[in-house]
């Protein structure tokens, strides 16, 4: 690291201060501990699934596919008490599909990963054009990537240009900004991070862990970090930003055990999808197992909730 | 159950709005948790009697008093009343199986009984996790999480040491005292027995113990644990009772060695009942801990680390964090994540899996606490309570904190034994030293900062017995635990712990 990108980053954490690895790590095991029954139980996992980013980022992806997803996230069960997930996450050549598949007037939004996703190494040029072109296609949310090398290089005002530019190329969509956690690897970055991409964003732009490309993606730790940075910065500015984790989250549990860090660290302003989300695929699928299980006493034969998010 | 909220379509951007209302964070009851009582069965007898000479024996006085459950103020069991003949005859039995059977066993013979014990205690956390909490008013998640595993660590842990003996003191020989009395306090009534009982029997000593007069319950319950290892009569002999019994159990010619940890109220006047006897003596009394937060601390978990510090345990702890030393220039802010903290720390029915703080021990020691708040608020210390309904029966108070707190002011000096922070700023290094140990208690401490060498230069200049850096109340059996000052002194757990129950030759 040169001298000026370690100045960059000394700066930087003497106004924001820093997170204590081992301390983090204790308080978020406690929220493992919460014990949810019955009416609560029941509430999360509705909750949780009006959270859901139901997703599918593959080479393989074809309109097929997306149009099954699409049904999903519009009907994910015959119990018609079971809300509608928050958005269906595609590739921007696939946005035009699940405009047609959701139509206008739906309660399913559309998100695109926009921004060359996952790496994010192309020229910006391309990488505005393609969120341009992903709004146009009908995109109410785009997810970009950060530019991870630049912020390892101190160079901040560069991170927060690019996602000031691709906030413009927006428009009126969302935008979620991607850290990809893993790549910044401690959690003092991730907290810096946050405070980058927040000093940029409109209220409930999201912030969001990662790309669910690489091998660590969302944990009870990197999520509490941008609880508290989101937490920090609205109580400074008055600015609200949601968050979404993503990658990682396959189970019920682990999704209710997400939900509890976001009860307790920001209260019941962000229980809601507007400022809380799940980018994942196969956790639908386990958070409808158990919501029936919650309604019979019973699980079902596996055959009724495939755990393939291939087979939505 | 609160009904689901459709999802709100997200608003249009908004230019940042000047001028309004400060942001507030809302933890209301939008999902409120629904109770989830832990249901193992404590297993409770409705009457539980002495345990001396491996037997349960009615008390000489045939008298019995009550165990309250401060929870709800319901009677739990009667426990026998233990007086002057039944401290002589717990005595005699320990004599006798120190001097026939315990003293003269192998080291690795007794280890066995010690490890048989803790894997009975481990079978059984669940049932005296439940009995615990019962009898003393602290949460589910902390006797499941650290009362009773931390217990059975210790019988572990001295079981290990039993068979090593001749490594406690390398190039010396040591060899066991005779027979111990002890007395404990009621903050943690099954851990501080194990704390006492370990490591004097891994020695080859024997016992004589009192538990606390409010928390009598699981200490006759491991005597069940202690019969069902086999666990040689006379080794250990629990006497319930009150304090009076307490006093005579400490001054009994028998005892080779005592050993006290309560208030140093009481410890001083048992050093005066055996002034001028050759009893070896171990004191762990109160304590008034300085947590000291530096400016460039991680701030959210020094935030954590001050409420484990004084409420863990409803801060009925010896070494709870009692007087926050915060510097002046970061004071403001860590007050207000520390007031954001508390208004999510659950207070209610101990026996929830989601209750954070439980009940206070006694209707006694909720007065004493509430005494103190009154003081607080009478000298001019500003108090703050988060919001919050508590059960209308049973011993309960909100998490307190007091600001503008200043040396003088006596809730800063006084060991209040409650869940009451003290919150006092500085300005300088040597300041917070200054301050930390301008107190006649040296128990513990803790130290938030980023630096390392600040660290090393406050663990070496606070005169307390533990240290702790970036973190509180964190406790092993390797560890040794103990006072400086007020707080006592000798050592338990480690090797330093076993050295205070043996002699040397």
């Amino acid at each position: 690291m040169t001298g000026t990108a370690q100045a960059a980053f000394r700066r930087l954490f003497n106004e924001i201060g820093t997170v204590d690895q081992v301390g983090i790590e204790e308080r978020v095991a406690k929220y493992t501990t919460r014990s949810l029954k019955k009416g609560s139980k029941l509430f999360g996992l509705k909750l949780a699934t009006s959270m859901v980013d139901l997703t599918t980022l593959e080479g393989k992806d074809t309109r097929g596919k997306v149009e099954s997803l699409c049904q999903k996230a519009l009907c994910p069960h015959d119990d018609r008490t079971v809300p509608t997930v928050a958005a269906v996450c595609v590739y921007p050549s696939m946005v035009k599909h699940a405009r047609r598949a959701l139509g206008e007037d739906t309660p399913v939004r559309i998100a695109s990963v926009a921004t060359a996703f996952p790496s994010g190494q192309a020229p910006l040029r391309t990488r505005l054009a393609e969120v341009k072109g992903a709004v146009a296609d009908g995109a109410d949310e785009i997810d970009m990537v950060i530019n991870r090398g630049a912020f390892l290089a101190g160079e901040f005002q560069l991170v927060q240009d690019e996602i000031a530019a691709v906030l413009q190329a927006c428009g009126g969509s969302t935008l979620k900004v991607i850290l990809e956690v893993s790549e910044l690897e401690t959690y003092d970055n991730i907290r810096a991070a946050s405070f980058l991409a927040m000093r940029v964003l409109r209220p409930n732009d999201f912030i969001k862990t990662s790309t669910g490309k690489t091998s660590l993606n969302a944990t009870l730790g990197n999520n509490q970090v941008m609880l508290e940075a989101i937490r920090d910065f609205y109580l400074d500015t008055g600015t609200p930003v949601a968050m979404k984790p993503a990658g990682g989250i396959r189970t019920a549990k682990q999704a209710l055990q997400f939900l509890i860090a976001v009860k307790e660290t920001l209260g019941d302003e962000w229980l809601n999808n507007t400022r809380y989300r799940f980018g994942a695929s196969s956790l639908l699928n386990d958070l409808l197992r158990q919501i029936e299980k919650e309604r019979t006493g019973a699980y079902q034969a596996p055959y009724y909730f495939s755990e393939a998010a291939e087979s939505y | 159950m609160p009904t689901l909220t459709s999802a709100k379509k997200s608003p249009r951007p908004a230019a940042r709005v000047h001028g309004r209302p400060a942001p507030e964070l809302i933890f209301g009851d939008l999902w409120a948790y629904d109770p989830a009582p832990e249901t193992a069965d404590p297993k409770l007898k409705p009457r539980y009697e002495l345990f001396i000479g491996g037997k349960f024996v009615a008390p000489a006085s045939g008298k019995y008093f009550d165990s309250i459950n401060p929870a709800n103020e319901q009677k739990i069991a009667e426990m026998a009343l233990g007086g002057a003949a039944d401290v002589e005859a717990a005595y005699r039995a320990a004599q006798k199986a120190q001097e026939t059977v315990w003293g003269k066993m192998p080291g690795k013979e007794r280890a066995k009984y010690l490890f048989r014990i803790a894997r009975l205690l481990q079978d059984r956390a669940r049932e005296f996790a439940v009995a615990e909490t019962m009898d003393n008013g602290k949460p589910i998640k902390e006797t499941r999480d650290f009362d009773v595993p931390m217990a059975a660590a210790h019988f572990f842990y001295h079981a290990g040491w039993a068979d090593k003996l001749e490594y406690v003191a390398p190039g010396r020989k040591v060899a066991p005292l005779g027979v111990v009395g002890q007395v404990i306090p009621w903050n943690f009534p099954l851990l501080m027995l194990s704390w006492k009982i370990a490591p004097a029997i891994a020695m080859g000593n024997c016992v004589v113990i009192k538990p606390a007069t409010n928390t009598p319950l699981t200490a006759v319950k491991l005597a069940e644990i202690f019969q069902d290892a086999g666990l040689p009569p006379g080794v250990v002999n629990i006497i319930t009772g009150p304090g009076s019994t307490g006093g005579l159990l400490m001054a009994h010619p028998t005892a080779a060695k005592i050993a006290f940890t309560g208030s140093t109220e009481v410890g001083k006047v048992i050093m005066r009942s055996v002034a001028g006897t050759e009893k070896r003596m171990t004191m762990e009394l109160g304590g008034k801990a300085a947590n000291i937060v530096f400016d460039d601390a991680p701030l959210d978990q020094a935030v954590e680390g001050i409420i484990n510090g004084i409420f863990f345990n409803q801060g009925q702890v010896c070494c709870a964090g009692s007087r926050l030393l915060v510097q002046e220039s970061v004071a403001d802010r860590v007050v207000a994540k520390l007031k954001n903290r508390l208004r999510t720390l659950r207070v209610g029915d101990p026996l929830d899996k989601n209750t954070d703080v439980g009940a206070i021990v006694s209707r006694d020691q909720l007065a004493t606490i509430q005494g103190y708040l009154d003081i607080g608020v009478k000298e001019g210390c500003k108090m703050w309570q988060p919001a919050g309904r508590l059960p209308t029966k049973g011993f309960y108070l909100p998490p307190t904190i007091f600001t503008g707190v200043t040396q003088s002011h006596r809730i800063a000096r006084e060991e209040i034994f409650g869940p009451v922070l003290a919150i006092i700023t500085f300005r300088t290094v040597e300041e917070a030293v200054e301050k930390a140990n301008n107190t006649p208690y040296g128990l513990s401490a803790g130290v938030w900062t980023d630096k390392g060498s600040r660290i090393l230069k406050m663990s070496t200049e606070l005169k307390a017995g533990v240290v702790w850096a970036n973190t509180f109340n964190k406790f092993d059996p390797a560890s040794p635990f103990g006072g400086y000052k007020e707080s006592g002194f000798g050592r338990e757990g480690g090797r330093q712990g076993l050295l205070d129950y043996c002699q040397l030759a």
